[in-house]
């Protein structure tokens, strides 16, 4: 159904393009990418709607009473400010890893559960899982809100500092951090354009504020603990697990680090 | 001449980063227990996984606790111990064949672990030098995280002083720059000496296209 949005289909023919062209075209991608309307992301967002508000699990509850840190239900500009501290949970979370507090919480699924299919695999022509659909759904409420996590509670203060400090972190065969790609301004991997993430406030916002995103290339939405998991795969380490606190704590680091910006959601990337 | 000014932007560099550097870590003793005990907390064991590769050497305890710009002395021991562990092919020729060696600067890593599309341990793996540098001209799709190496014989000549460093800075870039950005693709078990033999000839040898 997707493709027969026009627009979209010039999309999905660039990427076979060769490198030169891909380059020399990657202006109008860029343009065409803004175009909210032929955005798949927001029918995502429209099924992660449904699902949240869907009595599920074996509590038979929905998630409207969740709490994403402005009180429960409140969902306005909620994802804007987060990561954050719960006091239920005792941690700071994420979007994603403050769903999987509230699937187990609330509505009474096992985190076992939740956990087993987390990303939806376009290479199996699979589509978005239920939680990638309800992250993409309370995202897109902070839609034109500025990104502004809190940093008040002392373990907000911790989750920053680690994260900052994993960023740098070295490990794995290829002796790579996420500073090794994304410390330096104008930088390539091949034809791969990087962000500067950790000195450079404009690279950072602008990543940042399209995340969750629709990825062309992947044919799905993907989410932020996604691109932290793919990133850590480049690295040749284990899987990154979902919604644990190392990759909470890089997605404060950088949260922080893009604070400022309006948030400019669904994305639309490569 | 072109050579010159590269050894001479090398030494500036290290000494750069020999003099900015106050003599605390930046990542001090408590920080690290944090971060060690996060990393422990965040990823899957399990098939497919491999837990063991979170764990860092001591060059690179040293890299982190000084977030890569480590003081000249600590410096100076990477780079000691770091060139010790060299090995070199059995026949002891450091200079193998242009044309493998072009596929091995071209072909990507391998090595990925995990639930999806883990490669085979047995994998052929290449340098994936493309991945952060230029060589052969032609080739319009590299990165840019390390420097050019387009010419790169034609700079220096193919000499033995040149082969030997050439090898020995794929081997194990920290030989040479401790705390490098570079992986350290022979020392980390990436690239076999035969394959850094043959990668050391695409970019050294008159004949291959990088020289052209
Ligand atoms: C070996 C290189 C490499 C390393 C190491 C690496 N990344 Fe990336 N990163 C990439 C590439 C390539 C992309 C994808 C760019 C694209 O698809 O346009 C990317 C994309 C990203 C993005 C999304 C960019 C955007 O425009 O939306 C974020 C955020 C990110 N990385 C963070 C990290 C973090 C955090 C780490 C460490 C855990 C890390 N990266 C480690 C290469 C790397
Ligand atoms: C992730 C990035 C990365 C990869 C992959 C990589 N390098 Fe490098 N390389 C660098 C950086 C950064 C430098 C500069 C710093 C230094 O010299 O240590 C460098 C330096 C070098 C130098 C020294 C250049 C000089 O002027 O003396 C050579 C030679 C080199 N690399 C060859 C290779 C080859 C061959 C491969 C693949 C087998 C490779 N590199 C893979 C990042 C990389």
């Amino acid at each position: 159904m997707r493709y027969t949005i026009p627009a979209l289909a010039v999309l999905l023919a660039l990427p076979g393009l060769g490198h030169t062209q891909e380059m020399v075209n990657a202006e109008a991608y860029r343009e065409a990418l803004q175009d909210k309307f032929a955005n798949p992301g927001t029918m995502v967002s429209d099924r992660g709607e449904i699902l949240f508000k869907t009595k599920r699990g074996p509590k038979n509850a929905s998630l409207e009473k969740c709490d994403f840190g402005l009180g429960a239900g409140k969902l306005e500009g909620a994802y804007a400010q987060l990561p954050r501290y719960f006091k239920d949970s005792k941690k700071v979370e994420d979007l994603e890893s403050r769903l999987v507090t509230c699937m187990t919480k609330l509505q009474g699924f096992s985190e076992a559960d939740v956990l087993k299919k987390v990303f939806g695999n376009q290479k199996e022509n699979e589509s978005n899982t239920d939680i990638e659909a309800i992250a993409m759904y309370v995202a897109s409420l902070s839609d034109g809100v500025a990104i502004n996590p809190p940093l008040k509670h002392a373990k907000e203060k911790e989750a920053l500092k680690i994260g900052e400090a994993l960023f740098f972190n070295r490990h794995g065969p290829m002796d790579f951090s996420c500073a090794t790609c994304h410390a330096q301004d104008e930088k390539r991997i091949r034809l791969q354009e990087l962000g500067n993430y950790a000195g450079n406030a404009k690279n950072t916002q602008d990543t940042m504020k399209t995340w969750p995103t629709y990825r062309v290339s992947h044919g799905m939405v993907r989410t932020l603990q996604s691109r932290m998991w793919d990133c850590n795969w480049q690295m040749r380490l284990p899987d990154l697990a979902y919604g644990s606190p190392g990759s909470v704590a890089l997605i404060s680091f950088l949260s922080h680090n893009a604070k400022g910006v309006a948030l400019d959601l669904p994305g639309m990337k490569r | 001449m072109k050579f010159k000014q590269t050894l001479l932007l090398a030494a500036l560099t290290l000494a750069a980063n020999g003099v900015a550097i106050a003599d605390k870590p930046v990542v001090d003793a408590k920080l690290k227990a944090q971060v060690d005990k996060i990393i422990a907390l965040s990823f899957l064991p399990g098939e497919n996984q491999d837990l063991s590769r979170l764990k860092q050497d001591e060059t690179l305890q040293t890299c982190n606790q000084y977030r890569d710009n480590v003081p000249e002395k600590m410096a100076a021991a990477i780079m000691e111990r770091e060139a010790k562990a060299i090995k070199y092919p059995a026949d002891g020729k450091l200079m193998g064949d242009w044309k493998t060696g072009e596929k091995y600067y071209k072909m990507g890593f391998a090595y990925r672990i995990g639930t999806v599309e883990p490669d085979k341990a047995d994998k052929d793996r290449g340098g994936n030098c493309y991945a952060c540098h230029s060589a052969d001209p032609k080739e319009v799709a590299f990165g840019t995280i390390g420097p050019g190496l387009t010419g790169y014989g034609k700079l220096r000549g193919s000499g033995d002083d040149i082969v030997k460093y050439t090898y020995e800075k794929i081997y194990n870039a920290q030989a040479y720059n401790a705390c490098s950005q570079m992986p350290r693709l022979g020392h980390n078990g990436i690239l076999t000496p035969e394959k850094i033999a043959h990668i050391t000839a695409f970019l050294v040898s008159p004949d291959s296209p990088v020289n052209k």
